[in-house]
């Protein structure tokens, strides 16, 4: 690990001025920046500690019905706050599928949301990554890379984000604040991540000194609770990344859809929101064909960058089944085995 | 630059001077403390033999900088026995033969004495086994350490009916 400086400011606003400085980074838990680091992947020459700021660790209700989720809450005492799960029991359900109950205990909702690609050839420092060293190349594009992107991706690099957390938060239209050097502001999570294109080594809209300093869920976000799912495949049953996820959430009213959202995880360099399957998903009933079409819409511009093919009709089978699960109703408790598909659930019929 | 910490290390105070951020919680507990039941695994937060509580939660020392830990209470696999008298779930381990190599069974104890205290598992095995991936056990000794954490947790209820009672 190559040495920093090691700073621990006292208010936000010290923060940002100690990380606006080239070469700076913030260290929440470090539970992704210090693996990184370790693998000289990351060679940050000051780490400006937030951990210890005062303020960001709350969940607060709002007075219309939002909710705002300081950056420094835990993963883990987020998704086991009994109110949280059960508001937004997709989101609960994603958080619980992911990493071990270690490193939620650790990982904090802010850096959840910037947490790097596990592409093998980014942690790689032999290979070749146009991420970690714009211009030198991608060495994933004719690697080993059955897990990485099949939307979005462009010929300087075919990662991933690999968050599950991310995904129901973009279906349900979540908004990040960040305090800069040029003050407060907040974008939509879906602005949040960048696509690669030619810049793939700009990964975010943050610009040097933007802290997170929360998100927040708009009152609307609560419509979901009832029939909210979110469903992740991965090569094995814990403690995995995405191959594929899918977060479904309906809003149902008199046995037709009133209104749907949908999210796919582990496609592309952002969490992907499938806006054409949702608009064909509204004001119809809950069926598999109405189902089996909206798969069919998140997937259509949808190309394999490698030996990945798969993914796409996986994605599709994902959607599907997370449609149908989330219509059958959320759980009254989170499945033993979290975002699970192949976990017993009742009542549900398979696609 | 140096930095000055405090740590509440299995119940005693102790402080530092560190002279490089660098230093992980697990380098420090092993190297400064010489406390080398926590084990250095795969070092990189994938194989749970670091881990250890802090502040009551179970978490992996080596993804942890001890000096963004100022302050922190933390337990280790030396502080959870009484004297003599071990903690239950390290009864349990070798009641139920919950290792082999031995390597990873203080991180899967600290693990499972966090979880229980996590209280999301109960005595559900399907849980248990999912509330504690974060430790893999290379000898396999997974069944195991799923039956001793079961019979600690029916020890943990018992003692906590007869509390209420």
């Amino acid at each position: 690990m190559k040495q920093f400086d090691y700073v621990r400011p006292a208010t936000v606003a010290e923060a940002v001025a100690a990380a606006a400085q080239p070469g700076a980074t913030y260290l929440a838990a470090g539970t992704n920046l210090l693996d990184l680091m370790k693998g000289n992947v990351s060679r940050p020459d000051r780490l400006v500690d937030v951990t210890h700021l005062d303020g960001l660790d709350g969940i607060e209700h709002l007075a219309d019905g939002s909710l705002r989720i300081g950056a420094l809450v835990s993963n883990a005492d987020l998704a086991h706050d009994a109110e949280f799960a059960k508001t937004y029991p997709a989101v609960a359900e994603a958080l619980l599928s992911g990493a071990s109950a270690q490193l939620r205990n650790a990982a904090t909702v802010g850096g959840n949301l910037l947490q790097r690609t596990r592409c093998a050839y980014f942690y790689d420092t032999a290979s070749r990554c146009n991420k970690r060293e714009p211009g030198s190349g991608c060495d994933a594009r004719d690697g080993e890379n059955r897990t990485h992107a099949v939307l979005g991706w462009s010929e300087s690099c075919i990662a991933t984000h690999p968050s599950d957390f991310c995904v129901p938060l973009l279906a349900l239209d979540a908004i990040i604040e960040i305090e800069g050097p040029k003050g407060r502001r907040e974008i939509a999570l879906d602005e949040l991540h960048r696509l690669p294109g030619n810049t793939p080594e700009r990964e975010s809209a943050l610009e040097p000194g933007d802290l997170i300093v929360a998100v927040r869920l708009p009152p609307a976000a609560r419509g979901f609770a009832a029939h909210a799912r979110y469903l992740k495949v991965r090569e094995r049953t814990s403690y995995a990344f995405a191959i594929v996820s899918a977060a479904a959430a309906l809003r149902i009213e008199n046995g037709k859809i009133a209104e749907a959202r949908l999210a796919l995880g582990g496609v592309a360099a952002k969490p992907w929101r499938a806006r054409a399957a949702e608009d064909v998903l509204k004001g119809v009933a809950p069926t598999a064909d109405a189902f089996q079409e909206a798969a069919w819409r998140a997937l259509t511009d949808a190309k394999p960058s490698g030996d990945n093919a798969y993914k796409i009709e996986l994605a599709r089978r994902i959607v599907v089944r997370a449609l149908t699960l989330a219509a059958a109703g959320t759980p009254a408790r989170i499945p033993a085995l979290p975002a699970s598909p192949f976990a017993s659930t009742s009542g549900a019929i398979h696609a | 630059m140096n930095h000055s910490i405090s740590l509440t290390v299995n119940g005693a105070r102790r402080d530092f001077v560190l002279d490089d951020p660098r230093v992980t919680l697990l380098d420090l507990l092993r190297e400064r403390l010489h406390l080398t039941g926590t084990k250095k695994g795969c070092d990189r937060g994938q194989c749970g033999a670091c881990t250890i509580l802090v502040d009551g939660k179970r978490i992996n020392s080596c993804l942890a900088l001890a000096v963004s830990h100022d302050g922190a209470d933390i337990l280790t696999i030396e502080g959870v026995a009484r004297g003599d008298q071990l903690h239950p779930v390290q009864a349990a381990f070798i009641a139920h033969d919950g290792f082999q190599c031995g390597f990873c069974t203080p991180g899967q104890i600290m693990s499972a004495i966090g979880m229980m205290q996590e209280a999301q598992a109960g005595n559900d095995p399907e849980r248990i086994r999912e509330c504690m991936s974060g430790n893999l056990c290379r000898c396999g000794a997974y069944a195991g350490i799923v039956d001793a954490v079961l019979e600690a947790q029916a020890g943990a209820d018992e003692t906590n009916q007869r509390r209420s009672a």
